[in-house]
């Protein structure tokens, strides 16, 4: 190699050098951001827009699959199945709603600094850690009839028992109280955190204007406790919407279908012994997540506002 | 502080408080201390019809009989062996992102970063049948790689907000004045930025551990033999072979449970301290 060939190519490298000097700032966030992108893409942003386009098709899942247009969503509005599902999501999301509040009066009972008063609040924020499936099993038993501790219960205050996971009557109901164990713990440590973050001055002075018990709560406390409410109120919502393992594991959806929810009515058509309807799962899908984009957009408009506020 | 401290309240209220507390924490757990005391019944106890009174005996064997006479030892195995890469993928892939939605500004970073936090919040069901047609064509159905690779995708949604809100409450002049150093923007992240987000990854490890462990939905739609199903999964189907033998049920989903409880209780701290991320903030 010749002595200019030399330069030139130690030119080439400086000229490459100074391209990256010059634009690493441009450069780096998409290199740092490239993994994380290019992972969520093919696991997440695509497979929704699959599920939309699968959901006007005829599919089992491995044959061809045939396009047929609205037909799963007008099955779908014929479904009564569909319909049943839809009103125990309703129930789920108003029921659920009740740990936000639930969660903040465990949050006040909590917040003192008696002694052992760490442990209390760790020992109640418990059934947050257990797995679902396990909070499943133990509401089973505490329901099961004949020896459960609630069917007892309500056998000793009313004269007798009622099965609540076998009576269509009450089911939903059961499961929701199970969801609720966790739920309620989750907003109680959210609340707990934020009760730490109170302004002491703001409290002295409502004191000193004569502000106390429920009106010290409702005007000075609750307002302080925003960020703590948001996310309780988003975690709560999504969790309705995505209830799933508790209904699967205590009761299958039964009887007769009558605790069925959108998730689990979705995965039912979808994958279990009943078939493989792809197709019409999807379409049950693209429903459920219809729902919850009206909330996530919320959240996120929300969410916007804050970060271009601060 | 609200309400009144306790101390400062007549003294009865003071006593009344105090046993307030160990009562409404047993009403609280009776669902749990129930399990927990049958899953040392003899089966003879439930057998005879004692439900509620405490076992006769502390009947250990219900534990030995679990792991003796099913797979649960393999599907806490598979646990483990899910859950820890998903851990380490996630929490590495959102350092990076996390990282460079908080440092840099560019046009689209708010609609990068809101795409992160909305794919978070989807639910599972418009995933399901791509996700696992993806994963049958890839060779991974019923295999733990094909589990944890969705888990990492799936979770570096979350990561990646709880890394970028933490970084930005990091002093952004030290990375100013590394760039007027000179210093390359990788070695800002590795050098600088990296050792100041320990606690994040404490917190962050220790609530995606927890997430991923108690996963169900996933199991059930990705694995389907015992040679590859997490606990939870497995939980289900013993659940099925062992239709009233409560004693048992009770002692494999507490052994099930054990792991993020120990998580918990040991790294209480990180754990909280992540889950209220934001609960403060505003």
């Amino acid at each position: 190699m010749t002595d200019s060939a030399i330069a030139a190519s130690a030119e080439a490298t400086s000229v490459n050098r100074s391209y990256w000097r010059r634009n690493q700032r441009k450069l780096a966030p998409w290199l740092f951001l490239a993994p994380g992108i290019a992972m969520f893409l093919l696991y997440v942003i695509y497979p929704i827009v699959e599920s939309m386009w699968l959901s006007f098709y005829d599919w089992d899942g491995l044959g061809a699959k045939a396009w047929i247009g609205l037909e799963n969503y007008r099955e779908l509005f014929d479904d009564d199945a569909f319909y049943t599902s839809l009103k125990n999501n309703i129930l789920w999301l108003v029921l659920y709603m009740l740990a936000v509040p639930a969660g903040l009066f465990i949050a006040l009972f909590l917040n003192q600094t008696v002694r052992g008063i760490r442990i209390y609040k760790s020992l109640f924020f418990f059934p947050f850690v257990i797995s679902q499936v396990v909070v499943g099993l133990i509401f089973s038993w505490f329901y099961a009839p004949n020896f459960g501790l609630f069917y007892h219960l309500i056998e000793w205050l009313t004269g007798t028992g009622v099965a609540v996971l076998a009576d269509d009557r009450y089911v939903t109901y059961g499961i929701i109280a199970a969801g609720l164990w966790p739920q309620i713990a989750y907003c109680m440590i959210l609340y707990l955190t934020g009760l730490n973050n109170v302004s002491p001055d703001q409290i002295e002075a409502a004191r000193l204007d004569g502000a106390k018990g429920w009106r010290m709560l409702w005007f000075v406390i609750v307002p302080q406790l925003r960020p703590a409410t948001f996310i309780a109120v988003v975690v709560t919502v999504i969790g309705a919407l995505r209830s799933f393992d508790l209904v699967s594991i205590m009761t299958d959806g039964g009887p007769y279908g009558s605790s069925r929810v959108l998730s689990f009515y979705m995965y039912e058509q979808a994958l279990s012994e009943y078939g493989y309807r792809m197709g019409y799962g999807a379409a049950i899908a693209v429903v459920l997540f219809a729902i919850m984009m009206v909330f996530i957009s919320g959240f996120i408009w929300k969410m916007v506002r804050d970060e271009q506020g601060g | 502080m609200f309400p009144k401290p306790i101390e400062k309240t007549a003294p009865p209220i003071q006593v009344l408080y105090k046993v307030a507390l160990p009562v409404a924490l047993v009403l609280w757990l009776l669902p749990l201390l129930g399990v927990a005391m049958t899953s040392l019944k003899p089966s003879s106890d439930l057998a005879a019809g004692n439900y509620f009174g405490p076992p006769s005996y502390l009947a250990f064997s219900n534990y030995l009989d679990v792991f003796r006479n099913s797979p649960i030892a393999s599907y806490i195995l598979n646990s483990f062996k899910v859950t820890i890469p998903t851990v380490i993928g996630a929490v590495a892939l959102s350092c990076l992102s996390g990282f460079a939605l908080a440092v840099y500004r560019f046009r689209s970073n708010l609609l990068v970063f809101f795409m992160f936090v909305a794919g978070n919040f989807v639910p599972f069901q418009i995933l399901m049948v791509p996700v696992r047609d993806l994963t049958v064509q890839t060779g991974l159905y019923n295999t733990i790689t094909g589990l944890a690779l969705f888990h990492i995708a799936f979770q570096s949604g979350f990561c990646t907000l709880f890394m970028r809100n933490f970084i930005r409450g990091l002093p952004f002049e030290l990375i100013e004045s590394a760039r007027v150093e000179g210093v390359s923007e990788f070695k800002i992240f590795w050098y600088i930025v990296l050792p100041l987000m320990r606690p994040a990854l404490a917190a962050l490890s220790v609530l995606i551990f927890t997430f991923i462990w108690n996963d169900y939905f996933w199991a059930t739609v990705l694995t389907t033999s015992a040679e590859t199903q997490p606990v939870t999964a497995g939980l289900y189907s013993l659940n099925g072979q062992w239709i009233a033998q409560w004693q048992l049920v009770s002692a494999g989903s507490i052994v099930a449970a054990m792991p993020p409880v120990l998580m918990f209780f040991l790294m209480q701290r990180h754990f909280i301290a992540g889950l209220t991320l934001g609960a403060t903030k505003g």
